[in-house]
Parts: C-alpha cells; sequence; structure tokens
C-alpha cells in the first residue's frame, strides 16, 4: 500500500507539527555499565561476556562509576537537575536481544531532567534560535546483536536467529525531548538542528565516539500534527533508528506529508514505530507501540539507589568543556572566518583539526586550506573521518613551514601530501625521495629564463616595451621546463631584470 | 492504600500471554487466569500487615552509590558462554525464529 503524500508547504497550511526526538548515546567507557566486560567495537562474536551479561542465574551486577559521571556531565551540559536520589528498573519484555528478558534500565526516576539545548538554524530569514526543552536524561544498556537466518535476511520470514552480546550491556544514555511545537515549517531543520548539536556537545565531553555510522549515536524521531489552532497534540509515530543527520531532517518531513495525506483523508493516525528507509527515503509501519505498562517496569532490586551528592554535582559541572555554540563563535570571530566557511569547517569535521593546526603556528586561511581542501577530498574518496587520516596537524605545520621558508610551493606541497597519505615518511623525507625541492638556484633559474627568452622572441619584444604583464607567459614556459620546481616569484625577477 | 482486588481476568492473562510470546488455548486461559489469581490473593495479604505508615520499599538495606572502576575484568570465552545453549552457529546463540518485531 502506498502513503498519499501531502505537498510539504500545503501541510503547513492545515497542520501544526509536534516534534520528539530521542536520543540514544553510547558512552566509549572501557567497560559495560553493569559488569566489567570490554566494550571494544568489532570484536569477535561473544568474547566480551561474562555471567552478568549473559544473564545467568546467580550473576550480580554492579553500576560503572565512570558511566553514572557520563550521564551527570551529559545531563550538566543540557542545564538540566540531577536527581538527589534515583533507581534504576527493570524493563520488561520477551525479545532474545537481551538474555535476562529486561533491559535494565530507569523509569519514573531518571539521573537527569527538565533541561534545555538552544538550537541554531539557519532558516530563510537568517540564522536564529530555537529553544529545545529536554525532559530527561537516563541510564540504560544497550542490547546484543541479531543476525536474522532465512531467504529474506530479514526478520518476517527468518527461519531463526543468531545473536551475539558483545555490545548487551553497553552503557547508553538516552535523552529524551519534551514535545517541540512552534516551529511550524521549520519542524524539520530544527529536528536536524538539534541532533547535529547534540552529538558535537557529546563530542566535546568527550563520552562517546558519537558516530552515527557506527551506532554510537541513534535518533528515534516522534512526530504528530494537529489541526492549525487547536492547541492539542495529535496521534503520534515513533521513526527508529534514523541514523543521520540529513535523514533525521528527511524523515521529519516525510512523516508531516504522510500524516496530512491520513489526516485530509478522514482517517486517524495509529500511534506505531515506522521504519525508516534510508535508500528510498520513506517510511513503512513496524510494530504497534507497546503501552509502557506493558514493559512492567519495577525497580531493580539488584542495584542499590543512586544519589548524587551536590559536591560531587558540583565537581563533575566543573570539569564540563566550553559550550560548543559558544567556542565556534569565539573561533570565527578569532579567524577571521566568513559564516559559510565556518559552516564548511564544522561539517568537515575539522574544526579541531584547524584549531590545532593554528596552534602549531600556521596561519587561519593555510590551515584550512589545506584540511578543506587536499585532505578533505582525500577523507571523501577513502570514505573516512578526517580526523582518521595518517596526516595530522604537526605535519601540515611541518609542510606549511616547508612552504614558507620557500622549500616548496603550493602545488609541490600537495604532492608532499600526497606522499604523506601513501605513507612514504616525513615531509623532508618525501621532498627528497620525490625531488619537489623548488629551484631557486639562480644559475639554473637564469638558464631556463634564457631558454623561454629565445623561445619566444615576441613575448620578450612586447616585455621590452614595456608591456610587462605579458611575463606571465614566460613564467609559465620556465615553470613547465622545471616541472612546476622552479620560485615563480624569482623567475619573475630574473625575466624582468634581463628585458627592462 | 485501599484494598484492591488481586484479581487477574481472562483479557488481563491473554495480553500477558500474547507479550510473553506464550500461545494459550482457551481452555488453557479459563484453567490459568483463577489459579493465578489465588497467588495474586496469597502475596496482596502483606498489605493486609503493612500499615500506611510503611513506605513501599524495594531495597531492604538502606545503601547507596554502591560503584565499581572502570576497569576490564576478565568474563567467559566464546565456548565456555556458548556451552550451555541449546544451539549455537557461526560463534552466536541461535535462537527459534523471533516473533514479533524487533524493540
Amino acid at each position: 500500500m502506498s502513503d498519499t503524500l501531502v505537498a510539504f508547504d500545503e501541510v503547513l497550511t492545515r497542520y501544526e507539527p509536534a516534534l520528539g526526538l530521542e536520543v540514544h548515546v553510547e558512552l566509549n567507557t572501557n567497560t559495560k555499565m553493569f559488569c566489567g566486560c570490554p566494550t571494544a567495537f568489532g570484536a569477535e562474536p561473544n568474547t566480551q561476556v561474562c555471567p552478568t551479561c549473559l544473564g545467568l542465574p546467580g550473576a550480580m551486577p554492579v553500576v560503572n562509576q565512570v558511566g553514572v559521571e557520563s550521564a551527570i556531565r551529559i545531563g550538566l551540559a543540557l542545564n538540566c537537575s540531577i536527581a538527589e536520589w534515583c533507581r534504576f528498573a527493570r524493563k520488561n519484555y520477551f525479545y532474545p536481544d537481551m538474555p535476562k528478558n529486561f533491559q535494565t534500565s530507569q523509569y519514573d526516576e531518571p539521573i537527569a531532567f527538565d533541561g534545555w539545548m538552544d538550537v541554531e538554524i539557519t532558516g530563510d530569514d537568517g540564522p536564529e534560535t530555537f529553544r529545545v526543552e529536554i525532559e530527561r536524561a537516563h541510564m540504560e544498556e544497550d542490547t546484543g546483536k541479531s543476525t536474522h537466518i532465512g531467504s529474506s535476511g530479514r526478520i518476517h520470514g527468518a527461519d531463526y536467529s543468531l545473536v551475539d552480546y558483545n555490545r548487551a550491556g553497553i552503557p547508553l544514555i538516552e535523552i529524551v525531548t519534551k514535545p517541540i511545537t512552534g516551529a511550524g515549517e521549520k519542524a524539520p531543520l530544527v529536528a536536524r538542528a538539534y541532533v547535529q548539536q547534540l552529538r558535537e556537545l557529546i563530542v566535546a565531553l568527550g563520552v562517546s565516539e558519537a558516530r552515527m555510522d557506527q551506532g554510537n549515536l541513534r535518533a528515534d524521531v516522534n512526530l504528530s500534527l494537529a489541526a492549525s489552532g487547536s492547541g492539542v497534540l495529535g496521534t503520534r509515530t515513533e521513526t527508529k533508528n534514523v541514523n543521520s543527520f540529513r535523514s533525521v531532517e528527511r524523515a521529519v518531513r516525510f512523516e508531516m506529508q504522510r500524516h496530512a495525506g491520513v489526516l485530509d483523508a478522514g482517517g486517524s493516525i495509529l500511534q506505531e514505530t515506522r521504519h525508516w528507509h534510508e535508500d528510498t527515503g520513506i517510511t513503512t509501519s513496524g510494530r504497534e507501540k507497546s503501552d509502557a505498562e506493558d514493559y512492567r517496569y519495577f525497580p531493580e532490586p539488584d542495584l542499590v539507589p543512586v544519589a548524587a551528592s551536590r559536591e560531587w554535582v558540583e565537581e563533575l559541572r566543573g570539569t564540563l568543556p566550553e559550550n560548543p555554540t559558544a567556542r565556534r563563535a569565539r573561533l570565527q570571530a578569532d579567524w577571521g572566518f566568513t559564516e559559510p566557511e565556518m559552516r564548511d569547517t564544522v561539517n568537515a569535521g575539522a574544526l579541531d583539526l584547524v584549531e590545532q593546526t593554528i596552534g602549531a603556528g600556521v596561519s587561519a586561511s593555510a590551515a584550512k586550506k589545506w584540511w578543506l581542501g587536499e585532505l578533505a577530498r582525500s577523507a571523501k574518496e577513502s570514505d573516512v573521518e578526517l580526523s582518521d587520516l595518517p596526516v595530522t596537524p604537526a605535519l601540515v605545520a611541518e609542510v606549511q613551514g616547508l612552504v614558507d621558508a620557500g622549500t616548496l610551493n603550493d602545488k609541490l606541497a600537495r604532492q608532499v601530501f600526497e606522499g604523506l597519505l601513501a605513507g612514504e615518511g616525513t615531509p623532508a623525507e618525501i621532498v627528497e625521495a620525490r625531488g619537489l625541492a623548488m629551484v631557486s638556484d639562480d644559475g639554473a633559474l637564469s638558464a631556463a629564463v634564457d631558454e623561454a627568452i629565445a623561445a619566444n622572441p615576441e613575448v620578450a619584444e612586447k616585455i621590452r616595451d614595456g608591456k610587462v604583464q605579458a611575463a606571465g607567459a614566460l613564467i609559465g614556459s620556465v615553470m613547465k621546463a622545471m616541472r612546476g620546481q622552479a620560485d615563480a616569484a624569482r623567475v619573475r625577477e630574473l625575466i624582468l631584470e634581463k628585458l627592462t | 492504600m485501599p484494598e484492591k482486588s488481586p484479581e487477574i481476568t481472562r483479557e488481563e492473562l491473554a495480553h500477558l500471554a500474547t507479550l510473553a510470546r506464550i500461545d494459550l488455548t482457551d481452555a488453557e486461559l479459563d484453567h490459568l487466569a483463577p489459579q493465578l489469581s489465588v497467588i495474586l490473593e496469597s502475596v496482596a495479604s502483606i498489605s493486609g500487615v503493612a500499615g500506611d505508615d510503611v513506605p513501599p520499599t524495594s531495597h531492604p538495606v538502606p545503601l547507596t552509590n554502591v560503584f565499581r572502576d572502570d576497569v576490564v575484568e576478565p568474563g567467559l570465552t566464546a565456548e565456555q558462554a556458548l556451552a550451555m545453549a541449546p544451539d549455537a552457529e557461526q560463534q552466536r546463540f541461535a535462537v527459534p525464529r523471533i516473533l514479533g518485531d524487533e524493540q
């Protein structure tokens, strides 16, 4: 059955969207939330398990202190209040991704609650700030990973499933917003900007790798529509596992258009979870959402309550990093970047790298040139993060140092970066091995200039007549003859010395 | 606290069975619902003893903040973990077809 979609602009003539975002952040602790098993990504199946995370009889969980500290720091960074006393709860459900038959979570006593985050969006009327209220942030644990075996490869029609429990028990913080209303046509942008800024905050806190492509950060998008001016909330759907910023925006748009189609036809929205399809950009029906009471939450008797003393909370508040939005504004002013330059830098994941490169003595414009040019292109080609390239801010500073010293020009420096990316050694070794150093030896240059003059007599004549701008053609000819390794400024000087 | 009837209805039992992925026949529902009600009734008799001045207790010992350092401790090998599994494949636990949807 295909959905009837209403044009986006038309949706807004009759309906008001309400958004709700649930983001799960997988912490980067050394060990799981309730046992000492390691959390390394990509280990062989079932090699990071113990009686506790396998739910074996008699095994007792113990809370990871760093997990609690990370939860409190996230809460504080989101301007939340921190509970003076709270408990864990068992969320009971029957699904083999948790061998205990329950997930240890928090229910009505989250560790952090009532916060906010100011989200910056760029709409048609320029930049504006939108306040997103945070309902809660609570501690829980990740589930195991199931592989469905059968002809379809999907859960429906699978013959049986295989489960790896390495991920079961890794600490998760679930961050839930209050219903976000009043965003109107900007709802998709607000959703995207919220997840993007939340990720920046998590990265700045250093509590998670926060890689959406590796599932360290997973967003569920709740959306409902209500008739304009009605002041009520409509029935919502929850689109699960929307795993890129762009998809968050697209999923909100799609659900707004789909809901409007259903409501226009006199239908009603079923409260359900929806699956997001990255390839086609649509959602399809998942399961009917269980009521909270179906999970039969109750306080976890095996874990004692967490009572965060105010001294501890203040100590953790002292460890919070500069707010990423404020930091961006500060760096932009320091570096003299334009708004689009700054956005490109952030989007390329180059903010820290550029900052460190400048810290190593490189000018802002040169640091930007290398990270957003040569290096960004290479990262994109090999589909890796900029920070995962074998080029560091220190190496960029070294190469730029060679340019500043007149050993390299930009074109030659590009070849040095090529060598660095190919693992050919240090910049100096690459210059040596590839024979890249610029020729500024007057003897060699002078000979090349003489050849160029002899080969282009009519150009030389023009220069003699005072048309100095014609020198460009001769410089080009010399550069070509010297495979780009001539010092262009010195070549120009020599040409003018000889002809004027 | 007001006395609540601890009875479990046939509908509630059917709903719980669905959540637990247990396929109960009509005869089993008829048979089990009253039995579960008897169990609930027995447990509920405790609230007859506890006065209004006794708060609900989730933890018998008044402890808080029992934490563990974030240090890796040895666990089980995959072989040990899978030794008790009824079935395993590709070093993973093999489980019957999963009914319903993913969590």
